[in-house]
């Protein structure tokens, strides 16, 4: 369905914004990674916690100073992230969350590419811990 | 759920008094107002007694006063059409940088094509400019200053008048606009006062329609039309004129002129900011009291103010914010960042805009809703 125009936030943006998923600080996280920075306005933290053996995300949190789609895409990333692989986890997009999400304006897809790069990293951040 | 409108900086609704003077000519008497026939001279009288309420209001003349769509191209028209019809080799105009974008984008569109050169004065902390500055920044080559009567996003008051009389005792004329879109509600608008040649302003900011605004010209002062076609206000802006919508704004100003009690919105604006600077970490922006009674814009800390908006409207709380995240291009509020505001402040920033129904409830609503969206907010964000 096509869009008549780049209207500011979905309804699931919105959602989001309201009830975000798995917001909070994490104890002892497995995997840690702060993305972006304040100048631009988004500042996004992913902690993980990893089940060892089966090399899945046992439980992911989020915390975001940002603006309503910094919100919706670090929220939505640890809904679709919790009980993947390390390497699903890894593959989402920002136009995967995007999608998820409902559509996001061109002018916010950064947020989308900030939520899953942060996520990548704070993978990586386990990865290299565990060595 | 109650909604409590306070972006009116942004726009205000239309009130019914204008839009039921408007109705009539929308179905009955819509002839072309150029029309030498009964339904034209219907729709032609209209127009001029707009302009006749208009011209009073800023105690200027008739011919003085045109129509255009908005603020926004009463400011374009202004500042081309003096620099076209001047025909200088360098031509110099002094505006601040704290315009709003119509002013500025202008400002740097004639810059662009080589037709003038610009002097953006800065502003102190307060967003005001220093008539030091403007002093020392005017050249023989000076023909244009143009500063905004009040600021619309942080609400503070420039020294118009004294601007006005400055200019007066140059040993070249100066030509002097103001885009006071902001100010008509609240300030004194009588161009002699002001010492203005050229003063614009829009409709939908005074409880009139969006599509319609003014630009007054005081007489001898040399001015391009913008806008080439048929011969309407005095050949300066050609196109059929919108009559119901001029009609509107003409209404419109007159109610201003009958809303002279503005006790109300000074004593609950003043509350609100009393209530706001109660939360942590939360600050004040534009002149402390050299500022219009309406708008009230802060910056809170460790909040981003696209998200605040978010959170408020969900409360039914409607303001705005000068946040780059809502900025097209991602840049953070010029405006702000002119006053010395970095940016990862400014993005905190919240304006309320008060309107002339704004209630006490409706303040004391705010005062309890907001310190906990900025709390939840605050929680939500990383530790830095």
């Amino acid at each position: 369905m096509t869009k008549l125009f780049d209207a500011l936030y979905s309804k699931d943006v919105i959602k989001h914004v309201r009830s975000p998923k798995n917001m909070g600080e994490m104890e002892n996280p497995d995997g840690v990674a702060t993305v972006g920075n304040p100048v631009c306005g988004d500042v996004m933290r992913l902690y993980i916690k990893v089940d060892p053996k089966k090399d899945t995300i046992k439980d992911i949190k989020f915390q975001t100073l940002g603006c309503g789609a910094a919100i919706a895409t670090s929220s939505i990333i640890t809904t679709m992230a919790k009980g993947k692989t390390l390497d699903e986890a890894g593959k989402i997009t920002d136009e995967g969350l995007a999608e998820a999400l409902g559509g996001l304006p061109k002018v916010k897809m950064h947020c989308s590419v900030l939520a899953a790069d942060g996520l990548r990293k704070a993978i990586k951040d386990y990865r290299s811990k565990k060595f | 759920m109650r909604q409590i409108y306070l972006d009116n900086a942004a726009t205000t609704p239309v009130v019914s008094e204008v839009f039921l003077s408007m109705k009539p000519y929308f179905l009955k008497k819509y002839g072309n107002a150029s029309e030498p026939h009964q339904m034209g001279q219907e729709a032609r009288l209209g127009v001029e007694e707009a302009r006749e309420k208009i011209a009073n209001f800023f105690n200027a003349n008739l011919e003085e006063i045109i129509f255009t769509s908005c603020a926004t191209e009463s400011i374009n028209l202004a500042h081309k059409g003096l620099i076209e019809a001047l025909n200088l080799k360098n031509p110099h105009i002094i505006t601040s940088s704290v315009e709003h974008k119509a002013v500025l984008e202008t400002c740097k569109y004639l810059e662009n094509r080589g037709l003038a050169t610009v002097t953006y004065l800065p502003v102190d902390e307060f967003g005001s400019v220093r008539l030091e500055d403007l002093e020392k920044a005017i050249t023989k080559d000076t023909v244009l200053v143009s500063i905004m009567y009040a600021n619309n996003e942080v609400g503070t008051i420039q020294p118009i008048k004294e601007i006005g009389e400055l200019l007066k005792k140059q040993d070249h004329k100066i030509y002097f606009h103001t885009d006071a879109t902001q100010a008509i509600q609240y300030l004194d608008c009588d161009v002699d006062h002001l010492g203005v040649d050229l003063l614009s302003f829009t409709g939908h900011k005074i409880y009139a329609p969006k599509g319609v605004g003014a630009l007054y010209i005081r007489k001898g002062t040399p001015l391009r039309s913008q806008m080439r076609g048929g011969s309407q206000e005095g050949r300066m802006r050609a196109g059929t004129e919108n009559v119901p919508y001029i009609v509107g704004l003409g209404k419109a100003i007159e109610l201003v002129k009958e809303r002279s009690d503005k006790s109300q919105v000074v004593r609950l604006q003043k509350q609100l900011i009393k209530d706001v600077l109660k939360i942590p970490g939360v600050k004040l922006t534009g002149h402390p009291t050299n500022r219009l009674p309406h708008i009230a814009s802060f910056v809170v800390e460790g909040v981003e103010g696209e998200s605040l908006i978010l959170l408020l409207s969900d409360k039914g709380i409607l303001a705005s914010t000068g946040s780059a995240c809502t900025a097209s291009d991602l840049n953070p509020s010029h405006v702000l960042s002119a006053m010395g505001i970095p940016p990862e402040i400014s993005h905190g920033s919240l304006r309320f805009a008060l309107g002339k129904d704004t209630t006490q409830e409706d303040i004391e609503y705010v005062g309890k809703v907001l310190p906990g969206i900025v709390e939840r907010l605050r929680k939500m964000a990383p530790k830095l």
